[in-house]
């Protein structure tokens, strides 16, 4: 017998059941991050012209972020420069995620492929990890593309081995042997047997690495070897503000970096609730 | 050693039981005959030819438990025709309604889902048909009718059947000749 | 299903009531379950939760010295009364009905103490012992420093009666057969003085030899005077040692026979599925009946036997037939007498 129910949850959620109330917050971050993103694209360049009429202003109504030593408002970079930075983040990890799928396939074709794979996992896993992106980055001929290539091709391997452990334990499952002796072929498996088990995990593992890639990305290029200084990137700004910072212009630094952590903490958030929505352990509740 | 010097044949159409204590090696030797398993010395041949390891496999092999052999993630559609697609009277002679074939593994009990497991491995293709306890899980009446079933069918398509169960009596109900497995590690 | 169990609720409390006053005139139960029904809330699509019943009005109750066997086919919910016994359900369960211990009502806190001491699982399955811990430590479980010595040298003892070598002491789980795990798991449960045993399924995939040993630790716990519970879907095993039989279908006790009911064409059983159950097996008529227990998310008015049954009258589709007092044992159907 079935009959609706209703779950009594207190606080802020009240009346809305786990599911509910998980996805209300995946979707108002969700939509942050959007909005950030978003705007960064259709802000106009008028309040990033220089203005030396109204350089080194402290955070007021008219400039919340306040201004930096060439009157631009800090606002506008920051925003722009986190839009760059989630683009760059969202790239890099979009980019990872595809060789871990093609790895993770590769891993279950064969004994061969799949030694093959794991050196290559701990190839990448023993060279550390900025040096990494900084000698691909310069490899590729820096910039933007330099960049998002070395963030890119550095992060996929600790995903690719978490991929690699659960295909091995599902080769294991009784399911899959029956499907070879039905007739199926090896890359049949893969595709249907193998791959829905999967995308949970790789999903959640996109979203978090996306924090990974953005704070890579920002701290490349604070030292130097990533975005141009010309792009409004949160490495850049973070890395000019620390000329001004004895000056007593707290503000060029302090704000934007604030609102790179408020980024990637909202990215962690999203990850943390996608995973308690995944987890059959509570998924009745 | 689990097994050693081994040997079975078994005709088209006949039912042969298997009997042994735990630990004797039964399982072991369903795996070796289906494919499953191929570390040891010694042949298994269909017609005197060994088995391809590529493509449909004449020797089908049926386990305990249901719910393993059954992907979590896929609908009972989809699990049942994995292999070919079964016809309407293959579903109808095992029970199997219209309505179960949307449902999830989770929601079906071991009984049907054992059903689910033979009607996919009973294809025109097979020849012969490997059941490693597979009513050991389910009570006695969705035991007799499984094994009736079952019996039906393999007549029908003239398979042979390995019947492998620690039920003396259910072994004297369904086989013709019956062969006991010795535990050869102690 | 269980639709229509609050129809009568003063009816069925009032027949309840009286089966028990009767039962504490001749022996106090130590395990009383009382009108239990347990649903699950579930997500049905998307966003929308429902709520599965699968257990309904269940009442059982388990003495001292003896052994009841539960038994039914998978999906009947007897499983699940054990985990609601012992407090291990999920969260997202919905207990109703009384469970009493002793006298005493059994609430979740008790559960939780009196799990593992004086309430035992006795599990199918090895995975229920820990895999890195010594088999020892596991099965003394956790005792005061100043009693240690005194509870090893019992469970020393306890080791031998079960012929469990000393060595074993120092292993790990995986390194035990089937066999001694059981024999563990039994010694577990011994040491910890339980009083009552709840054994889920321990008896499928064994040979017989193995079968008629494990069942003989069940039967040596009862003797010693505690109440064993064995759930299984084997009612050939449940037949071997136990006292009575609880049969359970589609989540409700259909019937609670004695086991000298069990014989012959099943003349003396009271419920056509009891009957039914006992002909198909292999030694007996091997006759299998149609149909299939129905799904937990059926909704059924009357009785839930009702579409197998060779039986059935018209009274039968209204209403779910009362628990009655038939010859000895008791029996949820309306032609019973």
């Amino acid at each position: 017998m079935s009959t609706a129910v209703v779950t009594v949850n207190r606080g802020l959620f009240r009346g809305l059941n786990l599911r509910q109330k998980t996805l209300l917050i995946i979707g108002s971050i969700s939509f942050l991050l959007l909005a950030i993103v978003i705007s960064s694209v259709f802000l106009g360049g008028d309040s990033l012209q220089t203005n030396f009429g109204s350089k080194n202003l402290a955070p007021s109504l008219e400039h919340p972020f306040g201004t930096d030593w060439m009157g631009r408002d800090m606002f506008v970079r920051t925003l722009k420069g986190l839009g760059l930075s989630i683009l760059v983040g969202g790239l890099a990890s979009t980019i990872s995620t595809v060789l871990t799928v093609i790895l993770g396939l590769l891993s279950s074709a064969g004994k061969t492929a799949d030694s093959f794979v794991s050196w290559l996992v701990d190839l990448f896993l023993s060279i550390p990890h900025l040096l990494l992106i900084i000698l691909i980055s310069i490899g590729m001929g820096g910039g933007a593309t330099g960049v998002i290539i070395g963030v890119a091709l550095t992060h996929w391997p600790s995903l690719t081995r978490i991929v690699r452990a659960e295909i091995k334990q599902l080769k294991t499952q009784e399911y899959i042997q029956i499907s070879r002796n039905l007739g199926k072929s090896k890359w049949w498996i893969a595709t249907k047997h193998i791959l829905p088990h999967l995308v949970p995990q790789i999903l959640l593992g996109t979203i978090l690495m996306f924090p990974h890639a953005i704070l890579h990305e920002a701290s490349v290029t604070f030292l130097g070897f990533g975005l141009s200084p010309h792009e409004p990137a949160i490495g850049i700004i973070l890395s000019e503000s620390m000329r001004y910072l004895s000056a007593g212009y707290w503000w060029l630094a302090f704000f934007p970096g604030l609102s790179l952590l408020i980024v990637v903490l909202a990215f962690d958030m999203i990850g943390e609730n996608l995973g308690t929505l995944m987890n059959p352990k509570n998924a009745h509740e | 050693m689990i097994l050693n010097d081994v040997n079975i044949s078994l005709g088209s159409g006949e039912v042969l039981g298997l009997i042994g204590d735990s630990g004797s090696g039964k399982s072991t030797l369903c795996k070796i005959l289906a494919g499953y398993e191929n570390k040891y010395k010694g042949k298994v041949s269909v017609d005197g030819k060994e088995i391809p390891s590529k493509g449909y496999n004449p020797v089908q092999l049926v386990f305990q438990h249901p719910e393993k052999a059954v992907n979590p993630k896929w609908k009972m559609k989809d699990i049942l025709n994995e292999g070919h697609l079964i016809s309407q009277d293959i579903l109808e002679s095992f029970g199997i309604k219209n309505n179960w074939l949307n449902r999830w593994p989770n929601e079906l009990s071991g009984g049907e889902l054992q059903r689910f497991a033979l009607a996919r491995a009973l294809s025109p293709q097979t020849r012969f048909l490997i059941a490693d306890e597979i009513t050991t899980m389910v009570d006695a009446i969705t035991q007799a009718q499984i094994w009736n079933i079952v019996l039906n069918i393999v007549e029908e398509l003239n398979i042979g059947v390995l019947i492998v169960s620690h039920d003396k009596n259910l072994i004297g109900r369904l086989c013709h000749d019956t062969i006991y497995l010795k535990d050869i590690t102690n | 299903m269980g639709n229509k169990a609050e129809i009568n609720p003063e009816k069925e409390l009032i027949t309840g009531l009286e089966i028990i006053a009767e039962e504490i005139e001749k022996n106090e139960a130590l395990l009383k379950v009382e009108d239990l029904s347990l649903s699950f809330i579930q997500y049905a699509s998307g966003l929308r939760q429902t709520e599965l019943k699968v257990i309904s009005n269940l009442s059982i109750q388990a003495y001292k010295g003896e052994i009841l066997a539960v038994v039914g086919s998978s999906g009947s919910g007897k499983s699940l009364l054990a985990h609601a016994i012992l407090g291990i359900l999920p969260s997202n369960a919905k207990l109703e009905g009384k469970i009493e211990y002793d006298g005493e009502e059994l609430t979740q806190e008790r559960k939780e103490e009196m799990r593992g001491k004086e309430i035992a699982l006795i599990p199918q399955a090895i995975t229920y012992l820990d895999p890195l811990m010594k088999i020892s430590n596991q099965v003394i479980g956790c005792v005061e420093k100043k009693n240690e010595g005194l509870i090893k040298k019992l469970q020393r003892e306890i080791f031998q009666r079960y012929d469990l070598k000393p060595e074993v002491e120092r292993m790990l789980p995986h390194e035990l057969s089937g066999g001694m795990t059981r024999r563990v798991l039994v010694s577990t449960a011994v040491i910890s003085s339980s009083k009552l045993i709840i054994a889920d399924e321990p008896t499928p995939g064994l040979d017989e030899k193995t079968l008629n040993e494990t069942l003989s630790y069940f039967k040596d716990m009862a003797d010693k005077g505690c109440a064993v519970i064995l759930i299984t879907h084997d009612i050939e095993a449940a037949l071997k040692i136990s006292h009575k039989i609880a049969v359970f279908y589609a989540g409700t006790v259909l019937e609670v026979a004695n086991v000298e009911d069990f014989k012959n064409n099943g003349e003396s059983l009271r419920h056509p599925y009891t009957r039914a159950l006992w002909n198909a097996l292999p030694q007996n008529k091997f006759q299998a009946i149609k149909g299939h227990q129905p799904m937990q998310d059926e909704v059924i008015d009357g009785c839930i036997y009702y579409e197998r049954c060779s039986k059935k009258k018209a009274l039968c589709s209204q209403g779910i037939p009362q628990m009655k007092k038939v010859n000895g044992g008791t029996v949820r159907c309306n032609n019973a007498s």
